[in-house]
């Protein structure tokens, strides 16, 4: 059973698996977790991996089918992996109004990619959030965490060339 | 001496970390005597970094717009006893826009550091819960309420007091309380700042609560987006528990057990509907359900169950101690205290607001944010986010309070108030709420499903130079429609946006559909553009960089745009170093 990286734990192909069980364990018994368990499960994978939410479906005996109902559900959940660097660009409306479409324009043209993808270098992704909070400092995104306020097409552009050499 | 770095999340976006730093590494270099502190926001989110100095008579000097290198010049005017020379310091306009605010909820926001329970405590805290536990019944704290006449912060403005009384009267030993802090609207952040701020408000606001309705159990639900938020929530919970405000027998009395736990929520608009909200704590997808029964009756796991927003909780303290009657001496005879506006948008000064109910929109925009960004005209403000509506210059001098904002076809909502000028297209500002109302719908109840998807085709068509006539009434009709037979309020509402900006800005959606023309010259479908020769070098930027190759022409000689070819992309406008071409 080595061949698959289970170590015998289960039938299904899943890395990580004595984490995935630390996790399981954790809510154990306390119903209505659901949510909760795929929020820990994205952050030990940075996406839900198939074979990690078939494994979650196993073990706490919740129908797949409502696992994919949910992690479909909510937008913080993504079923794809993702880029190195994770570019949030807000979209909420005081970015909008002050024109946070041109600099997705901006991006999507400087990474060849469209929203919600990935560059096939495997560096960036793109992903649209509804709101950062940083108002005031509109239009922003944020990058790895960092956030960077009053953007326009061209400081977005140049950002990402930055990160982009700092990678070489 | 103390030096205080404001690090909220806007506060940190602006690099207050680094000036943080500088500070540190400055007074441990001129081994200056100064207290280095921590705050929540104070709301300017404009002026951020701020810093604040507090000098040994207690006297506070605010430094704004530091960055780390006049971080240095901060500490060495402080140690050469200059501070009030300093170039950083707030102008007299900032410090009157700050006087005309009234602080209730956001009372220790941006002054005590919100991960120390000792400054809340110095600060008046946890007094409230110590009254309502030794000196009254359930339903005195639910009458002291009453008299303060607070209603619900989230939007609706439901009496706080009746539904406390709804789920203390239901029948059941086990209820429940449970905060909504899911705030989902875009371009609002009231709730983030008070958690960051002042987590205790929130905490001992639910504690009230909890003894009025009988509940020993609270849940907070927020948003995953706000880390910081859940972190302080963290710490603050951690320390309540040490002190005894949370846990088994609060203060001894034998009376009242109650703990807090958070629930972080993951990401869906329609959560902050509450019976979503409940879906979603139990594990599922945030689907409202069909009301009676209500939460008071049947809501988490069946039980009593009261819902309320963080700034109605955030109040609650600040009720018990000082009584109803203090809270209801401010605001309006059907709308009492204060409210909370994330202001932003087109606006000089953007930040989170405090106002007596009653101050007009005007006196919001103007008086206190400083009008219109670029000294541009006014056009519309949008309030309630995407289940409110746009109100326009003829009503800015509207007072702020629940009745007068709905007349208006806006809502109060949770306090967004996102500002517009000339240069905002208001049938694009619609099509960008209903869409994303419609992405946010949960698909349960056809109306909002089907409806808002529609409206949202009919919006993208008037909106590329394909409207019809008729366009505007069938807008109309199916926006009445979906008010009025969706299950919830993300439905109920969503139509909103478009109704308010088709009661005020008709002649717009007018000149989309007959004209072919967006006058805030935002659709760009609908714009040309041209080179104007006088302004035109010929350095040839825009032909190279033209993806359409729809620009001819050579160096040094007038360029010009084939307007068959041309595809409206804006980067001709965007690379020109001239000005030379325009946009009509």
């Amino acid at each position: 059973m080595a061949c698959c990286g289970c170590n015998g734990k289960g039938n299904v192909a899943v890395k990580d698996v004595d984490k995935l069980d630390e996790i399981l364990s954790k809510y154990e018994g306390i119903k209505g977790s659901l949510i909760s368990i795929l929020q820990d499960v994205q952050g030990l994978y940075e996406y839900l991996p198939e074979e990690a939410l078939n494994y979650v479906s196993e073990k706490t005996g919740i129908q797949r089918a409502k696992i994919y109902g949910v992690a479909t559900f909510y937008t913080q959940f993504r079923l794809d992996p993702v880029g190195k660097h994770v570019i949030l660009l807000c979209q909420g409306t005081a970015c909008h109004v002050n024109g946070a479409k041109a600099i997705e324009e901006a991006i999507c043209e400087e990474l060849g990619i469209s929203e919600g993808e990935t560059t096939e270098d495997g560096l960036f992704t793109l992903t649209n959030v509804a709101c950062l909070g940083c108002c005031s400092l509109s239009p922003v995104m944020m990058i790895d965490g960092e956030v960077f306020g009053k953007l326009t097409p061209k400081k977005a552009r140049e950002i990402l060339k930055e990160v982009k050499a700092s990678e070489e | 001496m103390k030096l205080i770095v404001g690090q909220g999340s806007c506060g940190v976006a602006a690099g207050a970390v680094k000036v943080y730093k500088a500070l540190e590494e400055e007074i441990k270099n001129s081994s200056a005597d100064i207290e280095l502190g921590t705050t929540g926001c104070i709301g300017s989110c404009y002026l951020e970094p701020i810093v604040d100095f507090i000098d040994d008579a207690g006297e506070k000097t605010t430094f704004v717009t530091v960055d780390g290198e006049k971080a240095k010049e901060i500490v060495k005017d402080i140690v050469a006893g200059k501070a009030k020379e300093n170039e950083c310091i707030i102008g007299d306009e900032d410090v009157e826009a700050m006087a005309k605010q009234k602080r209730i909820s956001l009372r220790n926001c941006g002054i005590i550091n919100p991960e120390n329970i000792d400054e809340y405590i110095e600060a008046g805290g946890y007094k409230a819960i110590e009254r309502c536990i030794k000196e009254m019944t359930p339903e005195e704290v639910i009458e002291e309420v009453k008299v303060s006449g607070l209603r619900g912060r989230g939007g609706a403005g439901f009496p706080t007091w009746f539904k406390f009384n709804a789920a203390r009267q239901s029948p059941g030993d086990v209820k429940y309380l449970v905060c909504n802090a899911d705030e989902g609207d875009p371009g609002a952040f009231m709730d983030r700042s008070i958690i960051e701020g002042d987590p205790h408000a929130l905490i001992e606001g639910m504690i009230v609560a909890g003894y009025a309705i009988g509940a020993s159990e609270g849940i907070i639900y927020v948003r995953a987006e706000y880390p910081l938020a859940i972190k302080r929530l963290n710490i603050a919970m951690a320390q309540a528990r040490e002190k005894g405000y949370l846990g088994a027998d609060l203060f001894g009395e034998g009376k009242f057990n109650f703990d807090l736990r958070i629930k972080a929520g993951a990401g869906a608009f329609v959560c902050g509907e509450e019976t979503a909200l409940l879906e979603s704590l139990e594990g599922n997808r945030g689907m409202p359900r069909p009301k009676p029964p209500f939460p008071a009756q049947k809501g988490y796991w069946g039980k009593p169950t009261n819902i309320n927003n963080v700034e109605t909780f955030a109040n609650i303290p600040f009720i018990l101690a000082n009584g109803g009657e203090a809270f209801a001496a401010v605001g309006t005879e059907d709308s009492k205290g204060t409210k909370l506006f994330a202001l932003a948008g087109k606006i000089k000064k953007g930040g989170l607001v405090e106002v007596p109910m009653g101050m007009t929109i005007r006196e919001i925009i103007f008086g206190i944010g400083g009008g219109i960004a670029n000294d541009k005209k006014f056009k519309a403000v949008q309030m309630g986010g995407p289940s409110g509506g746009c109100i326009p210059a003829e009503f800015l001098d509207t007072p702020i309070d629940y009745k007068s904002i709905q007349e208006t076809g806006a809502i109060m909502g949770s306090g967004g108030m996102v500002v517009m000028d000339e240069t905002t297209c208001m049938v694009d500002m619609a099509k960008f709420f209903l869409d994303f109302t419609c992405k946010e719908s949960c698909g349960k109840c056809t109306p909002c499903r089907e409806g808002t998807k529609r409206m949202l085709e009919m919006l993208e068509r008037i909106t590329e130079g394909k409207g019809e006539p008729g366009d505007i009434e069938k807008l109309i009709d199916l926006g009445e429609f979906i008010k009025t037979t969706s299950l919830c309020g993300l439905g109920q509402t969503a139509p909103n946006p478009v109704l308010t900006t088709i009661k005020y800005f008709r002649d717009e959606y007018e000149a989309h559909i007959n004209d072919k023309k967006c006058p805030a010259k935002q659709c760009k479908e609908l714009l040309t553009y041209t080179i104007d020769p006088e302004k035109c070098t010929g350095c040839t930027i825009c032909a190279r960089n033209c993806p359409a190759s729809a620009i001819t022409g050579t160096l040094k000689e007038t360029h010009k745009i084939n307007q068959d070819l041309c595809i409206k992309c804006g980067k001709c406008y965007e690379v020109c170093r001239f000005g030379a071409v325009a946009v009509e």
